[in-house]
């Protein structure tokens, strides 16, 4: 399988990276030289094998269902690029 | 008087302990090292007068009769940690300026066993790199050159590339790693020291910026064998708030340690010749299997079949891991905004990340939102994970034959920096050795064994069963004794 540039810029917005011409022209041939080399996985007779779920056989633990934390509104915030008045905020979203 | 940075971490912990010194002289004595050192740009950021606030804490607590494992230590910090008020940046520019108002586990498990942080060490951007060329913040320079009155740059290796330069150089006694695909292993033989990827889910992810969470894991990198076993004692341990750390105890590797292998089988994976591999690598590896053999070990040969479809499935998993990861740098909650004029939410996330992550970054963003497509999940994603069960059950057949495997750490010396880095695929495969141990989570090491022709430093991988990290420990000490490696780089910067 190889991607084209339509397929490039369909991943890149998927993705949400803006993408310039110039880039999608030169990670066509980057991927797909990518690509290309990771297809041999598909020589690899599978049908019999499960995928790896884990590593290391472990437990997912349950803990009870209670508050562990909280109150520290200004220290989530702390970091915003943007925040006001205790929220984050972001460019308007609705018309 | 002993030069205190040519001290490793035992010796540092017991001197000062001994009273032979203060913490203060010796976290001084390191600052200026990391302050006279900036040419190799292993830093990201220092933090010396941290470094001294820990080591007047360790001297009243030398008073006060009190002291920690770790008092009297100064270490630093993988940038990718991390640290309550001190910049973490992943080497991205997309987290140039966050300041965690957290610690993370293994750091703060560090602090509190009283090591104190000189600075938060350069890597490859986000972890993705194999010789630290990545990083937003600069090329991290190897302390080393080759012999030849060449004084070309070489690449320290990566990701954990500040790390091993700062080691090396002598600027910081130990440090922290992160592996992912070979982070901690690649860069200590490229720079003639020790590092020791656990097993995965001994040392808690809690706090570490995320790369491929399914393969990340911390370790530590120092001088030597015994110097990552102390340390790792005091990274290791379960940890609630990672729900893959494994609630068992941490064992007392450093008291346990014995170069003694008598009764030990070493396997040797004939897959792991591989072809265009230069012939001084394939004599370490024959000098390093009879440095085991004089320790009482018998080798046995073994086959480890899919090791040639590691790279490949590595390399669908690791960027779908990424791709997933990633997704939480968006400008809205920490790190970078960059809103255009006029732009709505989707166009200040697209020129967010395009501003803020670096090619390498993307490309396996891009890689990773591909293989993880509509269509394309079964064919590259799928087929990947069932690769990976065929890896980690080649390791499991291998067991039955041995307790151990030796095999060479990396496929080259350190190369120059630029000789590589236009071509991604060549980079990816300098961890041919090091990504099937990864993909099946198993403890590995990386100790030196000699040096090249060039005079650069070469190491051998010690590969053990999972949680035996004793006996991969136990045999890195064996090959340490009996290389007798004292070489290091001649200082110019």
């Amino acid at each position: 399988m190889s991607v084209d540039h339509a397929t490039v810029r369909k991943i890149a917005s998927l993705a949400r990276i803006a993408v310039t011409d110039d880039q999608v022209e030169a990670m066509v041939p980057e991927l797909n030289n990518i690509l290309g080399w990771i297809e041999q996985l598909g020589e690899v007779d599978t049908s019999a094998v499960q995928p790896m779920t884990a590593v290391i056989p472990n437990v997912l633990r349950l803990r009870d269902d209670v508050v562990t934390d909280g109150d520290v509104r200004d220290a989530v915030l702390k970091n915003a690029p943007q925040a006001e008045q205790g929220f984050f905020t972001v460019p308007k979203v609705i018309e | 008087m002993t030069n205190l940075t040519d001290l490793g971490i035992a010796a540092i912990r017991d001197g000062f302990k001994a009273g032979d010194f203060s913490a203060r002289d010796v976290a001084s004595a390191f600052n200026d090292a990391v302050a006279g050192a900036r040419a190799l740009n292993a830093f990201i950021v220092e933090t010396p007068e941290i470094a001294l606030a820990a080591a007047d804490q360790a001297d009243k607590d030398r008073a006060a009769g009190t002291l920690k494992p770790l008092s009297g230590v100064p270490i630093g910090m993988k940038d990718l940690f991390a640290t309550k008020d001190v910049q973490t940046t992943a080497a991205s520019h997309i987290l140039e300026g966050f300041v965690p108002q957290y610690e993370s586990t293994v750091s703060g498990k560090l602090w509190n066993a009283g090591a104190g942080m000189l600075g938060k060490l350069n890597l490859d951007q986000f972890a993705m790199g194999s010789s630290n060329e990545t990083s937003f913040f600069g090329n991290v320079i190897s302390p080393w050159r080759r012999n030849n009155g060449d004084t070309a740059a070489l690449a320290p290796g990566g990701s954990s590339g500040g790390t091993s330069s700062a080691i090396a150089a002598r600027l910081v006694p130990g440090a922290t790693g992160t592996d992912t695909g070979g982070s901690i292993r690649q860069p200590a033989a490229f720079t003639g020291i020790s590092g020791i990827k656990p097993t995965y889910g001994r040392c808690s992810r809690w706090g570490i910026v995320a790369f491929a969470s399914s393969l990340d894991q911390a370790g530590p990198m120092a001088r030597d064998v015994r110097d990552c076993a102390i340390l790792l004692e005091n990274m290791a341990g379960f940890d609630p708030k990672d729900s893959t750390s494994l609630d068992l105890a941490v064992p007392n590797w450093e008291a346990a340690l014995s170069s003694d292998l008598k009764g030990k089988r070493v396997g040797i994976p004939k897959e792991y010749r591989v072809d265009g591999m230069p012939a001084e690598i394939d004599a370490l590896w024959e000098q390093g299997i009879s440095w085991l053999k004089d320790a009482g070990a018998e080798i046995v040969n073994v086959s480890l079949p899919h090791t040639q479809y590691a790279l490949p499935a590595y390399y669908i998993i690791a960027p779908a891991e990424a791709s997933s990861n990633l997704a939480r740098y968006d400008g809205v909650r920490y790190g970078l905004r960059d809103l255009p004029d006029g732009a709505n939410l989707q166009d200040m996330y697209a020129a967010t990340r395009a501003a803020g992550f670096g090619d390498e970054v993307k490309r396996r963003i891009l890689i990773g939102t591909y293989v993880l497509s509509a269509g394309f999940y079964d064919a590259y994603y799928t087929q990947a994970q069932k690769v990976r069960t065929l890896i980690a059950r080649d390791f499991e057949q291998a067991w039955e034959k041995c307790d151990l495997l030796l095999t060479p750490t990396a496929p080259s010396a350190a190369f120059g920096l630029g000789e590589k880095s236009d071509d991604p695929l060549a980079m990816y495969l300098n961890d041919v050795f090091t990504v099937p141990t990864s993909l099946a989570g198993l403890p590995a090491m990386s100790v030196p064994g000699g040096l090249d022709a060039q005079g650069l430093p070469l190491g051998l991988q010690i590969i053990g069963k999972a949680l035996d990290e004793q006996t991969v420990l136990n045999a890195g000490l064996a090959i340490e004794e009996r290389a007798g490696f004292t070489a290091r780089a001649d200082k110019w910067w």
